[in-house]
C-alpha cells in the first residue's frame, strides 16, 4: 500500500468542528443580524473540500494516517487512519452535514429557537462522527462513539420542554449507551487477545485471534454495540422515538450518519470476525429480520417521520445483511459474495442520499402545513410541485425503481441473497432458501410503504381546510439541499461505475483487505440492464407487481396489524423493563434496608459468625492445645460463676434498673479477674470506670421510657438467639485456637528486660503506656477529650436547634 | 421535708482531701507501682463528683474557680507539649528522658519528662469526666 506524506496533521481536523463550536455562542449572541447557521455551514463545507483531496490516494489503494498522542503510557492515541471505508464515511458526514446545515438555516427560526445550543450540539456530533470513522485506536473510537450517543441525546431532546422529546432522548441514550458499553467490552477483550489497541494491528493478527478463547464473546459484544447503534432488531425501538428531534437532526443523525456508525463498525471489523460462522449468521440473519420487520411496520405508521424511521430501520437491516453475506467471501471464492459487500456500500451511499432528502421533505411538509399526520395530508402535488418531485425521486429510489440509484443497489441485493443459496457451509444449503424469500417479501413491503409515503401525501383529494396552515411551496433555500440529494440519486444511476471506481471499490478493499491487491482488482461492473435472463430483473418485476397490489389493498389488510396486541410490542417491553427494574430494585432494597439498626446488626453478626466459622472449618484451623492452659484456681472459678450469673441476669432482667445493677456486677467481677490475674492497674481503672459508667447509666435511666418489647415477635427472638449463640461460639473457637497456636513469641520479654535500664521505671504497664507507646496514650486522651466535647455539644446544640423552629411559628 | 445533710457534708470536707491525696499519690507512684495518670485522674475526678453530690453546683463553682473544660484542654496540650519538646532537642516525637536531681527535702530524686506527660493524661481525664457528668446533670435539671 502506498502512503502519502501530508503536511497538515489531519488528525486535528477531527476536532475542527468542536473547536468551532466554542465560537458559536459568541456568533449567536453578538451577531444578531445573520443566522448562526451560515457561520457553521463553512465548517463541513471546508472539511468536505479537504477530504476530497484524499480521493486519488485512496483510489490507488493507499491510505494516510496521522497521530496525536494522548496517553502514551497506555498506548492510547488519537490516530486518524483514512482508507476507502473511512473516506467514504467522512465524505458522507461532511457532505450531508453541509447540506443539513444549509437546510437548517431555513428550517430553524432565528428568533424562536435557541440556535446557539443547536449548532454547538451539531458540531460536537460532527466531531464525534468523524472520530468514529477515522479512529484507528479502539479506545478513542469508543470515546467518539459515546460522544455521538451524548450529542444525539442532546439533539433529540432539543425541545426539552416537550415530554416526548425527553422520553425519546432518554430511550435512545439508554439503548445506545448499553450497546456502547458492550462494545467497550469487546475492545478490551480484543486488546487482551491481540495486545494492542490499534485496529490495523488487530486485523493483521486476525488469523491468530480466531482461535483465542474470548473470540466469540468479543464478537457478540461488538455486534451488540453495532446493532444498538444501527437500530437493528430488537434494538431499533429508540429510532422511531428519536423522531421528536428537529427534522434536520433526524435527516442527519437518524438517517445518514449516526445510525450508520454500527454499519461502519461491522464493516471495519469484518476482516477480524468475518471468518466466523457466528458472525455471518448473526449479521445476515438479524439484518434480514430487521429489514422485514421495519418494512412491514412502516405501512402501519401515520406520522411521516415515523414511516421514514421504520424505513431507515429496514434499510439498515438490508445493508447489514449484505455485509454479513459479504463475509462469506472468506470461505467461498464465488465472486458473488465479494459482490455483496460492494452492494452494501453502494446501498449505503444511496440510502444516505435518498433518505436525507426524504426527511428534509417531511420537514418541509411539517413546516408548510403544520402537521406530519399522513391522514390529514393529501393533494399537495399541485401546491408543492418541487417538494413532490424530490419526494417522488427519493421514494422511488427507496422502492428500487429505475432510473434511480436504489434500483441498482436493490437489484444487487436481491441477487446476493439468491446467491446465498449456493453457499454450502454452515447449514446455508438447507436454510439458505429462506434468505431470498424473506428479502423479496421485505422488498415488496418496501415498495408499498414508499408508494404509501409519497402518494398519500401528495395525491388524492385536497383536505386543506383541516390543516393548521394554508400550504404553499417552501422557500427555495429550504429546497436546495433535498434537490441536490435528489440530483445525486439520479446521477448515480447513470454513472454507477464512476462512483464505484472512486469510492466504493476502495471501501470494499478496506473491508476485505486480504482478498484484493488493489481497488482496481475488484472486478465488478454495475449494469442497469442484465438482460432477461437475470434473476434480479424478474424479482424486481415481481416486487413492483405485488407491491402495487398491496398498496391498492391497504385498507383490506391493515387489520393484520391488530393481531399483535400493543402489550406485546417491543416498546412495551422496554417500558416494562425500565419500570420493572426500578420497582424491582426498590423492592429489593426495601426488603433488606428496614431502617432498623437491629436488622443491620443482625446481618453483620450473622455474616461475621458464619464466615469466620466457615473459615475455621475450611482451613482446618481449630486446634485446642490443653498443655498451653494454666491451672484452674478456686477463686477464678468462683468469680467466673459470679460473672456468668450476672451476665445471665443482665439478659433476662425484666426491669432496666436491675439490668444496670447486674451490669455493674459484671464490671466488678471483671475487675476481680484482673486482680486474680495480677493486673493491679487494670483492676484499679476498671473499678473506677465501672463506677462512673454505672453512675452515668443511672443518670440516663431516669429519662428512659419503660422497657418495651420493640415489637419483637417470638420468631425474631429465636433468630436473635441463634445469631448471638453463633457469635459466641465463633469468638470462643477463635480464642481457643489462637491461644493454642502461637506462631510468634511474645515481645514482652524485651519490656521486662529493659524497663529499668531504658525507661527508668518499675511499673511495666505504666511505662508502656507513657514511654514505649506513649503515642497511643496521647490519642486515647484525645479521644476522651473529643467525647467530652461531643457530650457537651449534643446537650448544648439541642437547645439551640429548637430556636429556628420557634421562629417558624 | 427539709434536708439535713450535716453529717454528709462534714464527712465530705475531710474525705475530699483524703481522696485528693490518694489521687495524687496514685499519680506520682505510677511509674514504679500500680497507678499512673489515668487512675490518678479518675480518682481526682471522683473527689470532685463527691463534692457536686453533696453540695449544689453553684457552691462548688464558687470554691473551684476553674473551668473543667479548660482543664481537659490543658491536659491534652501538656501531653502534646512533651512530645514537641523532644523534637526541639532533635529526638523523635515523644522521646522521654529522666534526670537524677538532689532535691532539698526529698533527697536524691529521679525526675522525668514522663511525669509531665502523665500530668497531661491526669488533667485530661479529670477535666473530661467532670465535664461530662456536669453537662449531663445540668441537662437533667
Amino acid at each position: 500500500m502506498v502512503g502519502r506524506r501530508i503536511l497538515l496533521e489531519f488528525v486535528l481536523l477531527i476536532f475542527l468542528p468542536v473547536i468551532f463550536a466554542i465560537l458559536v455562542p459568541f456568533a449567536y449572541k453578538k451577531i444578531k443580524g445573520i443566522h448562526t447557521g451560515w457561520f457553521v455551514f463553512l465548517v463541513p463545507l471546508v472539511l468536505f473540500g479537504y477530504y476530497l483531496s484524499f480521493l486519488p490516494l485512496v483510489m490507488d489503494g493507499g491510505h494516510a494516517s496521522s497521530e496525536l498522542n494522548w496517553i502514551p503510557s497506555l498506548g492510547i492515541a488519537f490516530t486518524s487512519y483514512i482508507d476507502g471505508l473511512s473516506l467514504l464515511f467522512t465524505l458522507l458526514i461532511t457532505g450531508i452535514g453541509s447540506l443539513v446545515v444549509l437546510y437548517s438555516v431555513f428550517y430553524m427560526d432565528r428568533e424562536k429557537e435557541d440556535l446557539g445550543s443547536f449548532y454547538v450540539y451539531l458540531l460536537i456530533f460532527m466531531t464525534a462522527m468523524l472520530g468514529v470513522v477515522q479512529s484507528d485506536n479502539t479506545m478513542t473510537l469508543y470515546l467518539f462513539w459515546e460522544l455521538t450517543s451524548i450529542s444525539s441525546f442532546l439533539l433529540i431532546g432539543f425541545w426539552y420542554t416537550k415530554d416526548k422529546s425527553r422520553f425519546g432522548a432518554l430511550k435512545s441514550m439508554m439503548i445506545t449507551v448499553f450497546g456502547g458499553l458492550m462494545m467497550l467490552g469487546a475492545f478490551i477483550l480484543l486488546s487482551i487477545m491481540g495486545e494492542t489497541f490499534s485496529v490495523r494491528e488487530l486485523i493483521a493478527q486476525a488469523p491468530e485471534l480466531v482461535s483465542q478463547p474470548y473470540f466469540t464473546l468479543a464478537l457478540i459484544l461488538l455486534l451488540l454495540g453495532a446493532f444498538t447503534k444501527s437500530a437493528q432488531f430488537p434494538f431499533y425501538i429508540w429510532l422511531p422515538d428519536a423522531m421528536e428531534a428537529p427534522t434536520p437532526v433526524s435527516a442527519y443523525l437518524h438517517s445518514a450518519t449516526m445510525v450508520k456508525a454500527g454499519i461502519y463498525l461491522v464493516a471495519r471489523f469484518t476482516p477480524i470476525f468475518g471468518t466466523s460462522s457466528t458472525w455471518i449468521w448473526l449479521v445476515t440473519g438479524i439484518g434480514l429480520l430487521t429489514l422485514f420487520w421495519g418494512s412491514f411496520f412502516a405501512v402501519k405508521q401515520t406520522d411521516l417521520k415515523a414511516i421514514l424511521a421504520f424505513s431507515t430501520v429496514s434499510q439498515l437491516g438490508l445493508i447489514m445483511s449484505l455485509l454479513g453475506a459479504g463475509a462469506i467471501s472468506y470461505h467461498a471464492t464465488a465472486a458473488m459474495f465479494g459482490f455483496a459487500t460492494y452492494a452494501a456500500i453502494f446501498h449505503l451511499i444511496n440510502h444516505a442520499a435518498f433518505k436525507g432528502g426524504l426527511f428534509m421533505i417531511a420537514g418541509i411538509i411539517d413546516h408548510e402545513t403544520g402537521t406530519r399526520d399522513i391522514r390529514k395530508l393529501g393533494g399537495l402535488m399541485s401546491v408543492m410541485p418541487i417538494s413532490f418531485t424530490v419526494a417522488a425521486i427519493g421514494s422511488l429510489s427507496m422502492a428500487g425503481l429505475p432510473p434511480f440509484s436504489g434500483f441498482l443497489s436493490k437489484e444487487m441485493f436481491l441477487e446476493s441473497m439468491v446467491a446465498l443459496r449456493h453457499f454450502e457451509l454452515f447449514n446455508f444449503d438447507t436454510w439458505g432458501i429462506m434468505f431470498p424469500i424473506v428479502a423479496w417479501i421485505a422488498s415488496v413491503f418496501t415498495f408499498t410503504y414508499s408508494l404509501y409515503f409519497v402518494l398519500k401525501t401528495f395525491m388524492g383529494q385536497k383536505k386543506f381546510d383541516k390543516l393548521p396552515k394554508q400550504p404553499h411551496e417552501a422557500p427555495i433555500g429550504m429546497l436546495i439541499s433535498p434537490m441536490i440529494l435528489a440530483t445525486i440519486v439520479i446521477l448515480v444511476f447513470f454513472i454507477p461505475n464512476v462512483v464505484g471506481k472512486w469510492i466504493i471499490k476502495p471501501a470494499v478493499m478496506a473491508i476485505q483487505p486480504t482478498l484484493y491487491a488493489n481497488p482496481s482488482a475488484i472486478d465488478i461492473h454495475v449494469k442497469a440492464w442484465h438482460g432477461f435472463g437475470a434473476v434480479g430483473l424478474w424479482l424486481t418485476i415481481g416486487v413492483i407487481a405485488f407491491g402495487t397490489l398491496l398498496y391498492l389493498t391497504i385498507p383490506k389488510w391493515q387489520p393484520l396489524y391488530r393481531i399483535q396486541p400493543d402489550k406485546l410490542s417491543l416498546n412495551e417491553g422496554y417500558d416494562a423493563l425500565m419500570r420493572g427494574s426500578e420497582k424491582g430494585l426498590n423492592r429489593v432494597s426495601r426488603l433488606y434496608m428496614t431502617g432498623k439498626i437491629r436488622t443491620y446488626l443482625l446481618y453483620m453478626f450473622a455474616f461475621m459468625s458464619v464466615s469466620i466459622i466457615a473459615l475455621l472449618f475450611i482451613k482446618d484451623a481449630f486446634v485446642v492445645d490443653m498443655n498451653s492452659f494454666s491451672a484452674i484456681t478456686l477463686y477464678g472459678s468462683l468469680n467466673a460463676i459470679v460473672l456468668i450469673l450476672s451476665v445471665g441476669f443482665v439478659v433476662f432482667a425484666k426491669s432496666r434498673l436491675a439490668a444496670i445493677i447486674a451490669l455493674g456486677g459484671v464490671g466488678y467481677s471483671v475487675a476481680l479477674f484482673f486482680v486474680i490475674f495480677k493486673a493491679p492497674d487494670l483492676a484499679l481503672t476498671q473499678l473506677v470506670i465501672e463506677t462512673v459508667s454505672v453512675a452515668l447509666f443511672l443518670l440516663a435511666f431516669k429519662h428512659l421510657p419503660a422497657l418495651s418489647s420493640h415489637g419483637e415477635t417470638k420468631r425474631i427472638k429465636v433468630v436473635n438467639l441463634i445469631v448471638s449463640l453463633s457469635v459466641g461460639v465463633m469468638v470462643t473457637l477463635v480464642a481457643l485456637s489462637s491461644h493454642s497456636q502461637k506462631m510468634i513469641p511474645s515481645i514482652s520479654k524485651y519490656y521486662k528486660d529493659t524497663v529499668e535500664s531504658e525507661a527508668a521505671g518499675g511499673n511495666i504497664v505504666n511505662v508502656i503506656l507513657v514511654d514505649y507507646r506513649g503515642f497511643d496514650t496521647l490519642f486515647e486522651i484525645a479521644v476522651l477529650a473529643i467525647a467530652g466535647i461531643a457530650v457537651l455539644g449534643m446537650i448544648r446544640l439541642r437547645v439551640s436547634r429548637k430556636e429556628p423552629n420557634d421562629e417558624n411559628k | 421535708m427539709k434536708k439535713n445533710d450535716v453529717i454528709l457534708q462534714t464527712v465530705t470536707k475531710i474525705v475530699f482531701f483524703i481522696i485528693l491525696t490518694f489521687g495524687v499519690e496514685l499519680f506520682l507512684a505510677g511509674h514504679n507501682s500500680p497507678g499512673g495518670g489515668f487512675i490518678g485522674g479518675l480518682v481526682l475526678s471522683s473527689a470532685f463528683v463527691l463534692l457536686y453530690l453533696v453540695y449544689d453546683i453553684e457552691t462548688v463553682h464558687r470554691g473551684t474557680p476553674f473551668d473543667f473544660k479548660r482543664v481537659a484542654a490543658l491536659g491534652v496540650l501538656l501531653a502534646v507539649g512533651t512530645g514537641m519538646l523532644s523534637i526541639v532537642f532533635g529526638e523523635p516525637f515523644l522521646t522521654q528522658t529522666t534526670w537524677l536531681v538532689d532535691l532539698p527535702v526529698f533527697g536524691e530524686t529521679e525526675l522525668g519528662t514522663m511525669t509531665i506527660f502523665e500530668a497531661g493524661v491526669a488533667l485530661t481525664v479529670l477535666g473530661v469526666v467532670v465535664t461530662i457528668i456536669l453537662g449531663i446533670s445540668e441537662d437533667v435539671e
